[in-house]
């Protein structure tokens, strides 16, 4: 198990219960009718996220996909910037206009959650050849998942990465499905990491929803990157509580899978784990439970109450000249 | 050497040259834009092709292989990259070598860099520059040899620049270097050969502003790129039938300087609009509905355009020559509108 400080330990218990705690409260949102649009969400997954982002600094960049919330967390992104940016209001992350697909904060290194499957391949490797030309330390974290991994962006980003040497880690999310199209359908590969070898660039498979051996892979493949030795590809195997979008009722899913699944949860797990070794209590634990919690009612209220972006809005951000 | 003559291909070059000497942040990326990376040609600084025409000859000695990318064929991967790049903080300039291929890569063009400015609500930008080759005329076929910008046009957050001399060529280049939005900048290919004078200086010609490339009184004919040479053919031989053409090359199709359109429009009370790319959705069909929605009452008659036909364009020379718009044709409209 990687050695992690304490205080590191905390921020990343507190950084998986803020997902989990976003991700519930916006599945309910949704449900109301309170938030608009396509959502998809992250909680099962967060173990992924948060293990790589521990590793990050606001100088770092990560791509993201569309099941994005719990990577703009884990990169710090404002919580009560995201849920307004949910609801489609003036205080959200992009002002309202790009939604829970797109949300972003460069000045934080995220650049952009995506509504295209695989789209952020290529974006990770132009961050990563800007780090490469400015000469910096700066890492890319392009995460993906199983369904983007038979996109063909994502094998010529992998090949390009890798023989321009350029600082990207690989994530692959496999959370097992892409839509509700199962990967041992869609993947011809047992392992997608394996893929690595056909690039010429190291690849491990991981458990996704164990923090520390993200943690631990991800420390291992930063430190490479950082030294100019090129990418690495990382496949953390997890799943997802919810469905592809939310509205989609999981009638792909078996009920053995849910309890499978159920068995696995990244933030249950962390909690045994830390306790079983004393790395930290119960009363941390659960105070970081009542903070999270209240962090996010917050946030929900907030993004309720907020104005909706003013109609001239519409013709900012972009060079408008029509008649 | 205040009136030096350069090519089209030497003043597009040496655009990119002096943006690169001016700001380290700028880097170009493109398939055999250097040529023979990783070969014995590297080790010795040199150059194998400098692009499939020729365009960018001699920048990697001067900038080095950390600036003048040379990539896999992948268009996505490296397309997506110099977006990417541009949305952290280089300026980066990629060669989609024609503008064909854009289907395999449009996803990053059109979804990722277009787009991420407003969808990220002004907290980020795209200063991406892509050019690409445009254009019939190589016997190159159906694959290699359509001009496709109004596709381009068609998406907000892109802008377009279709040169059409070495003079603004140039200019047109290091605007589009220096612009904070994603240009797309279309070579017409058998452009590239033309001569005219091109100044030493790094100066600049602003995106969206048109040239009257021939002041006159009685028709305006807008022409697009390499139609501009083929309408100042035309304007010759109306010349001496006592019909006196202006010609409005626009330069930029998005922004498109309207208002040189109108007041020329005005002016003459008559407008052809020749352009080399398919009509359905097409540029000119746009600018004829400009003219038709803002000077309807000043027009004498119907606008016309003169096009290439709404078909791929075809190999054979015979049919190529035919689907091309010419000097013929486009004096045959203005004779209709004057009529």
């Amino acid at each position: 198990m990687a050695e992690i400080e304490k205080e590191k330990l905390l921020w990343i218990y507190e950084r998986m219960k803020l997902i989990r705690e976003f991700e519930d409260r916006a599945s309910k949102l949704f449900a109301q009718g309170e938030v608009p649009g396509f959502v998809h969400l992250y909680a099962g997954e967060e173990a992924s996220g948060v293990g790589v982002a521990a590793l990050l600094t606001d100088e770092d960049f990560i791509t993201s996909t569309h099941r994005g919330h719990g990577h703009c967390i884990a990169k710090g992104v404002d919580v009560h910037a995201m849920m307004a940016e949910l609801y489609g209001k003036a205080t959200g992350a992009c002002g309202g206009k790009g939604g829970s697909m797109h949300i972003a904060d460069v000045d934080k290194g995220m650049l952009g959650a995506n509504g295209i499957v695989g789209a952020g391949g290529p974006l990770a490797c132009g961050a990563g050849l800007t780090a490469k030309v400015k000469g910096t330390d700066q890492v890319t974290i392009c995460f993906f998942g199983d369904g983007a991994s038979e996109q063909g962006t994502m094998h010529e980003s992998m090949n390009l990465a890798a023989i321009w040497k350029l600082p990207v880690i690989f994530l692959c999310e496999n959370n097992g499905y892409a839509q509700s199209t199962p990967a041992y359908y869609h993947c011809s590969a047992e392992d997608i990491a394996d893929r690595a070898t056909a690039y010429d660039i190291p690849g491990f498979a991981v458990d996704g929803t164990d923090v520390f051996a993200v943690y631990e892979a991800a420390e291992h493949a930063i430190a490479r990157a950082r030294r100019g030795e090129g990418p690495t590809l990382i496949e953390a195997k997890a799943f997802r509580y919810y469905g592809h979008f939310e509205g989609d009722n999981l009638s792909y899913f078996t009920e053995e899978e849910r309890e499978r699944n159920r068995q696995r949860d990244p933030i249950s797990k962390f909690r045994e784990r830390v306790l079983s070794r004393g790395l930290l209590t119960e009363e941390e634990l659960n105070a970081i439970d009542e903070r999270a919690r209240q962090t996010i009612e917050d946030a929900a209220q907030a993004a309720k109450e907020a104005p909706y972006p003013a109609a001239e809005e519409l013709f900012t951000d972009v060079y408008v000249s029509y008649p | 050497m205040n009136n030096r003559t350069l090519t089209f291909r030497e003043a597009f070059n040496e655009a990119i040259r002096l943006e690169m000497r001016r700001d380290p942040l700028v880097i170009m990326m493109g398939e055999d834009i250097a040529g023979g990376a990783a070969t014995h040609l590297q080790e010795k600084g040199e150059e194998a092709w400098g692009g499939d025409l020729g365009l960018t000859k001699g920048l990697v000695q001067e900038f080095g292989r950390d600036r003048i990318l040379d990539t896999p064929i992948s268009e996505s991967a490296f397309i997506g990259a110099a977006v990417g790049a541009a949305s952290t903080g280089l300026r980066p300039i990629a060669e989609l070598m024609f503008v064909d291929f854009f289907g395999v890569c449009m996803d990053q063009i059109y979804n990722q860099g277009a787009k991420l400015r407003y969808m990220f609500g002004g907290k980020a930008k795209v200063p991406v520059v892509i050019e690409t080759l445009i254009g019939a005329g190589f016997r190159a076929a159906g694959q290699h040899s359509q001009c496709l910008y109004s596709v381009f046009t068609h998406m907000p957050g892109l802008k377009t620049v279709v040169p059409s001399t070495p003079y603004n060529a140039k200019g047109l280049m290091s605007a589009a270097v220096r612009d904070d939005d994603p240009v797309i900048y279309f070579v017409h290919k058998v452009l590239l050969d033309t001569s005219g004078p091109v100044p030493e200086d790094n100066y600049v010609i602003p995106l969206g502003q048109a040239e009257i490339a021939r002041e006159g009184t009685d028709a305006t004919v807008v022409a697009i790129g390499r139609m501009r040479l083929f309408a100042e053919q035309a304007a010759e031989t109306l010349a001496g039938e006592g019909i006196d053409v202006e010609i409005v090359d626009p330069l930029s199709l998005s922004p498109l300087d309207e208002k040189t359109i109108l007041e020329s429009v005005k002016k003459t009370h008559r407008l052809v609009v020749v352009d080399e790319d398919t009509p359905r959705c097409s540029v000119a069909n746009d600018i004829v509905t400009l003219a038709a929605q803002q000077a309807f009452d000043y027009l004498d008659a119907p606008p016309r355009t003169v096009m290439a036909p709404h078909t791929p364009v075809p190999f054979s020379p015979v049919l190529e020559d035919l689907y091309v718009p010419g000097p013929a044709q486009i004096a045959d409209a203005v004779r209709a509108v004057m009529a």
